[in-house]
């Protein structure tokens, strides 16, 4: 009795997760391990996809520099516009978190707007001032005679970190923002008192206590930046390939779905490690703060 | 001369006065308690010597120099806070050793500073600790000794024990009085509770709405309570409506059946304050009604009806034989111990 009892009970959890659990496996972990296993097919111009074991695509992608050059150029950028996001976010974070009750909600809406349009809109609004002789900025620029081209934005690595630093920032503000929460209301008129200065009170006491929330933020800034899609897609076009662009080409266009699968295969992982490995880097590290 | 002077100081925030019309001179080596309800001004006035608020009116003089003109963190008090507001990123030791770098005291010199400091709050050994691997009560004592280890012109606290429990309290009272009777630092310390601005302090400033209502030794605010607000609010008390009645010849002080010689100055209708452990059973005096009798070791708790409304009486448990409830007793007490104020008739 008592031991059917100890049973259901313990069969319950299972019980109770399976829907989620059901989905989880059937849309994510299925489809991913097909993915896995499509990256080892291969794949001939007119015979279509052929399901045996095989490394040539893999092979291609560790060969090929071309290959190596796109990795390098996603990883850069995420690099770059992560970057952006923690020099201009956490400074903005402080200043957002001095402020007064009004103006404080309505400078955190300015920053979350972003996230309220559509990415493709906000991509398409950069492109709108910047895109070649027809741009808004570019035609004003030249009407001005400041200059004779149109700034380099579109099709340019710095055109893709300022506009993925754009959709990018809210993430970073509302982590920092989340570890600025967590400071003593008091720690500043602490340090003041012992006789430090502003400039002191930043680099010492606030900088080390948020620094956990902007590596945080950096973590999902970077992970976001490297598989974006849309972005790199409206500002680096065709041109400009970046891993995810490169594995929708393969797989919408070249129709070669085997080597699609490897390269989206091989930033997956490439991106865990990076994101794994940091997280338990930042988390041995401030272990202090984050208590 | 006053070492620390306030000067009609005032804090208003918008059309609210916070803290009105303060003053107070602080001696030397003094320690000086606020005392009062939360929201009464008294963290507000310890803020703005701080420096952290500036007064709207009024100075602050610290030997005779202007305060206010300095910055906050050119003025070299100590201050610890409620939450202690220590730095969780920093050792025990670098939370202390942050004022003497600020300094720029030498190196040898800081780390021997920080040693001493620790040891004297009883922390030695704990240097390479964070913060927040620390109890309550050693965070408490890692804020004292980055609060002392600067050699601060004034220690100001700001309820620094209302997040200890109960019997970790007591213990820190005691030891922050003889640290602070050591090193002599004159000491200002904000607290709410009665009881612990009576045990630690030379002085105690009563504050109610922003206003002081008493400045006097904790013997006096508690045996000469200047207003009802300061009786009441130091420890437990009895008002009596009383009445002077002149037409005996001495003039005579009546509340119910209790009488005495009237005090000079007092003419009608007063208010008799006595404490309940000042008050006795007698064979004469104000009639009462034992409703309560709670044994509280070494006191006994009585809670009477008495002609004059309720009231209490403490008796020290010395083993003699004590009224019942429900007995009727009568209720006396000395001339001197009580305190008599002029009372408004409606």
């Amino acid at each position: 009795m008592s031991m059917a009892a100890g049973e259901r009970s313990a069969r319950a959890p299972w019980a109770l997760t399976a829907p989620a659990l059901m989905l989880f496996v059937g849309v994510l972990l299925i489809p991913l391990a097909m993915t896995v296993m499509l990256s080892f097919h291969d794949w001939g111009q007119y015979k279509g996809i052929e399901p045996v074991f095989i490394l040539k695509n893999w092979h291609e992608i560790a060969t090929d520099p071309y290959y190596a050059e796109m990795f390098w150029r996603t990883f850069r950028i995420a690099i770059l516009t992560t970057l952006l996001t923690a020099l201009l976010g956490a400074p903005e974070a402080y200043i957002l978190n001095r402020m007064s009750g009004r103006w404080k909600s309505f400078f955190l809406l300015v920053i979350l707007g972003p996230l309220l349009i559509s990415v493709v809109a906000r991509t398409l609004g950069w492109a709108l001032l910047f895109g070649g002789n027809n741009g808004l900025v570019n035609k004003l620029l030249m009407s001005l005679g400041v200059m004779r081209s149109p700034i380099p934005f579109m099709f340019t690595e710095t055109g893709m970190v300022v506009a993925l630093a754009h959709v990018m920032m809210p993430f970073m503000v509302l982590s920092v923002w989340a570890a600025l929460q967590r400071l003593d209301p008091q720690i500043e008129n602490a340090a003041m008192s012992l006789g430090a200065g502003p400039a002191t009170i930043i680099r010492r006491i606030i900088m080390p206590q948020i620094l956990p929330g902007v590596l945080s933020g950096a973590i999902i800034v970077f992970s976001l930046s490297a598989s974006a899609f849309a972005t790199p897609a409206i500002i680096g076009g065709r041109r400009l390939k970046v891993a995810a662009t490169l594995a929708y080409d393969e797989f919408l266009n070249t129709l070669n779905w085997p080597l699609g699968a490897a390269v989206a295969t091989l930033l997956l992982v490439a991106l865990v490690l990076i994101v794994v490995g940091s997280n338990a880097l930042i988390e041995r590290r401030y272990a202090e703060v984050f208590r | 001369m006053a070492f620390l002077e306030l000067d009609g100081v005032a804090k208003q925030f918008g059309a609210q006065t916070v803290v009105d019309d303060f003053s107070l001179s602080v001696g030397k080596g003094e320690f000086i308690s606020f005392l009062g309800p939360s929201g009464c001004g008294k963290t507000t006035t310890l803020q703005m010597i701080a420096g952290f608020l500036d007064p709207t009116r009024g100075a602050i003089r610290l030997e005779g120099k202007d305060l206010t003109a300095i910055h906050p963190a050119k003025r070299g008090l100590g201050i610890v806070f409620q939450s202690y507001a220590l730095f969780p990123h920093m050792t025990a030791a670098e939370n202390v050793a942050f004022g003497l770098e600020m300094r720029n005291v030498a190196r040898a010199d800081r780390a021997e500073r920080v040693r001493a400091a620790l040891a004297m709050v009883g922390l030695a050994g704990y240097e390479d600790r964070h913060p927040r691997r620390m109890s309550g009560g050693q965070q408490q004592r890692v804020a004292l000794a980055r609060a002392l280890v600067i050699k601060p012109s004034v220690l100001l606290l700001d309820e620094p024990l209302s997040n200890l429990d109960a019997k970790l309290r007591e213990e820190m009272q005691i030891e922050l009085r003889q640290i602070q009777r050591t090193i002599g630092t004159t000491t200002i310390l904000v607290t709410h509770d009665q009881n612990e601005a009576m045990s630690l302090s030379d002085r105690i400033v009563v504050m109610s709405q922003g206003k002081i209502e008493q400045i006097g030794t904790p013997q006096e605010t508690y045996e000469r309570p200047a207003s009802a607000f300061v009786s009441q609010f130091l420890g437990k008390t009895n008002d009596f409506a009383g009445m002077i009645d002149r037409t005996a010849t001495p003039a005579r002080l009546v509340a119910g059946s209790w009488s005495a010689p009237a005090p000079a100055g007092f003419n009608g209708a007063v208010t008799v304050s006595i404490r309940p452990e000042r008050i006795g059973f007698g064979d004469a005096g104000l009639s009462a009604k034992i409703v309560t009798r709670i044994f509280q070791g070494n006191h006994w708790l009585f809670q009477c009806d008495s002609e004059c409304g309720p009231a209490i009486v403490i008796r020290q448990n010395d083993g003699k034989a004590q009224p019942a409830e429900g007995d009727a007793v009568r209720l006396a007490w000395r001339p001197e111990d009580m305190s008599v104020r002029a009372r408004a008739v409606a």
